[in-house]
């Protein structure tokens, strides 16, 4: 009897030491970083930079190590990265909004990527307006991207989603389910997308193009860990920039890097081409660098931090959608001032565009 | 004594039942100290009290969006697709269980199809499912009956031909219709074996409905799970997984005590888990 309590606390000990090991990425100086990615056409550079090795010569030149994990589940490499396990991750800038930010973990764009300029849309199954939509189940990832668009969807033509009824539905099962007779509307992404598209009682009513610009698929990083470590962020941002240089050109080694990526995608090349016309990359710095300094930037920010907030997933017991603040690169902040959690940083970025990594 | 011989007192017994939930609970509320002392917004670990508020949020406050009370709705909506997922696969296991275990050409015609299909993990045909169903109720209740009554059908046709041949000899000799048999002698021996059969039935049926409604749902307590998981909500889902566990357990208890008030013979044996 006398051995249980302490055997029992010992196993308290030790559940607590495995739970609490996932710790958070400590702010502090260190060589070794972690980042995550998962498939999606703007973010498969990063698959490649690990696979040519291009981060290995970014990294030795700083004398560091970056390891690039593609991790299967977006929401899962979101999760991941919020919990410390990484030091930066690939996400968009609303889920970056709603999941590290709004839960306390002080994120910043290193790398603003490209915007989503007609990957994401609408079809209706036989009918073709969007007003059409009123008082049907429209399947979707509900909470994600597909429900913003959504939303600003029924926005521009003067609805709300009380008008329709969502059901969430898992995007592995968005194409068989568009094959049911009951399911006659759905919001997805690319490649998903072209492929329900492709069938003939199909109507692509709205895309991603009729918001340029206010889906943002960034490279995101701890605050605290770029702060303490600028090497890690040069070396991300110069491993990046020298990749785009390379795959936006026309040359053998262009094709070559993006047939690469093509294949890791699982299609081929003129299907990863398509994707990317859809995808509106910024291959250069300065042309990252000034869409983040554009005021229309924190036009979206406030968007989607009212889209998160009406729908109760903005951090827990958020007041109002001014509760997580985003601060922008000329240093003013939408939202909480004494709150800031997500910062558009331009600096690495012009560090690249000025040649000086 | 031996340690096999030793029973605990009843306060002993009670201490050692509770010690492994205690010790889980205080290393929870160890690790969810020190994070939140790094974080105090960290979504992974939150704090007891912090689920607690939102376990009270889920279930006494109107949604901003529905006005619904949310624990309550899905918790009825699962409960409705789990009692009719459960009732029809028990249906199944008790007629095709009979039939199977009691008459033997049934047996050779419905055995070893039934044996196949219960293999078939039920996940990999649900785009079959969805087509032949749809992607409404009848989908997510029919994947709960084909991950579930396989299973209970080849247990229930198994207790069937348990049963001592000389009971049914001794019906025959005693003139017994093939009917008064099945209602007369293999009923009243099956029945508590049906219950047995559903108590081990309610764990894969737990499953499925929770991977059923998070494909495409509107409601329930899986749907709300995978929902707020895309924003990292521990606080929704830590409680609502307690809450299923005490569902699940509730559930099991409840079918125990039928089947021995149902069935007080079946359980002269002594004592059961």
């Amino acid at each position: 009897m006398i051995r249980t309590p302490i055997k029992a606390l010992g196993m308290t000990a030790l559940l607590a030491a495995a739970l609490s090991a996932a710790t958070i990425a400590n702010a502090e100086e260190k060589k070794d970083f972690k980042v995550c990615w998962s498939i999606y056409v703007g973010w498969m550079p990063w698959g490649h930079l690990q696979d040519s090795g291009l981060m290995k010569k970014w990294a030795d030149k700083y004398d560091i190590t970056v390891d690039i994990v593609q991790i299967n589940d977006y929401v899962e490499s979101i999760n991941q990265y919020t919990a410390g396990e990484y030091d930066g991750c690939s996400m968009t800038n609303m889920d970056a909004l709603s999941i590290p930010a709004g839960g306390g973990v002080d994120t910043t764009a290193l790398i603003v990527g490209d915007y989503s300029n007609g990957n994401d849309g609408i079809i209706l199954k036989d009918k073709t307006k969007l007003d059409e939509i009123k008082g049907q189940n429209v399947n979707l990832v509900e909470l994600s991207v597909s429900h913003y668009l959504l939303a600003r969807a029924l926005d521009s033509v003067g609805m709300s989603e009380k008008d329709i009824t969502v059901v969430n539905t898992s995007d592995a099962d968005m194409i068989a389910a568009y094959a049911t007779p009951d399911v006659t509307a759905v919001v997805t992404w690319n490649p998903l997308l072209s492929e329900i598209v492709a069938q003939p009682n199909a109507t692509e009513v709205f895309n991603s193009s009729g918001i340029p610009g206010e889906i943002i698929d960034i490279m995101m990083v701890n605050t605290d860990t770029l702060a303490d470590n600028p090497d890690f962020g040069k070396a991300l941002v110069g491993a990046w920039y020298e990749l785009m240089g390379i795959m936006s050109s026309d040359s053998e080694e262009g094709k070559e890097a993006r047939t690469a990526m093509a294949e890791a995608s699982g299609t081929d090349l003129p299907g990863y081409d398509a994707q990317l016309a859809t995808t509106k990359m910024f291959y250069t710095p300065d042309a990252a660098v000034e869409f983040a300094k554009s005021p229309e930037l924190a036009e979206t920010s406030k968007f989607v931090a009212e889209f998160l907030f009406d729908n109760g997933i903005l951090g827990e017991g958020a007041p109002s959608p001014e509760f997580v603040g985003v601060e922008f690169p000329d240093g003013s902040v939408y939202g909480d001032t004494n709150n800031v959690k997500l910062r558009f940083d331009t600096s690495y970025m012009e560090m690249a565009a000025g040649d000086k990594l | 004594m031996r340690i096999i011989n030793r029973k605990p007192s009843r306060v002993t017994s009670v201490t050692l039942t509770a010690l492994p939930f205690a010790a889980t609970i205080g290393a929870y509320a160890l690790a969810s100290h020190y994070r939140r002392l790094e974080n105090p917004a960290d979504k992974l670990l939150p704090s007891l009290q912090q689920m607690g508020e939102t376990f009270w949020r889920m279930a006494f406050v109107p949604d901003k969006r529905s006005g619904d009370l949310l624990l309550w709705l899905d918790t009825y909506d699962s409960l409705w697709r789990l009692g009719m997922g459960m009732g029809t696969a028990t249906i199944l296991a008790l007629t095709l269980g009979i039939l199977i275990g009691f008459i033997p050409h049934a047996r050779s015609t419905l055995a070893p199809y039934i044996a196949t299909f219960s293999l078939i993990p039920p996940i990999t045909i649900l785009p079959i499912l969805f087509i032949i169903f749809g992607l409404g109720e009848t989908s997510k209740i029919m994947l709960i009956v084909v991950g579930t009554a396989p299973v209970m059908i080849r247990s229930v046709s198994q207790e069937v031909m348990n049963i001592p041949r000389e009971l049914i000899i001794k019906a025959e000799t005693l003139g017994a219709s093939v009917l008064q048999m099945i209602f007369r002698v293999v009923l009243p021996q099956t029945l508590p074996k049906l219950v047995n059969a559903m108590r081990l039935g309610l764990v894969p049926a737990w499953i499925f409905l929770i991977s059923a409604e998070a494909i495409a749902s509107t409601s329930g307590l899986g749907y709300r799970i995978f929902l707020v998981r895309r924003y990292l909500a521990m606080d929704v889902i830590l409680p609502y997984v307690v809450w299923i566990t005490l569902l699940a357990f509730i559930i099991d208890r409840l079918l125990l005590l039928l089947s021995k008030r149902a069935f007080p013979w079946h359980h002269l044996g002594g004592e059961s888990l």
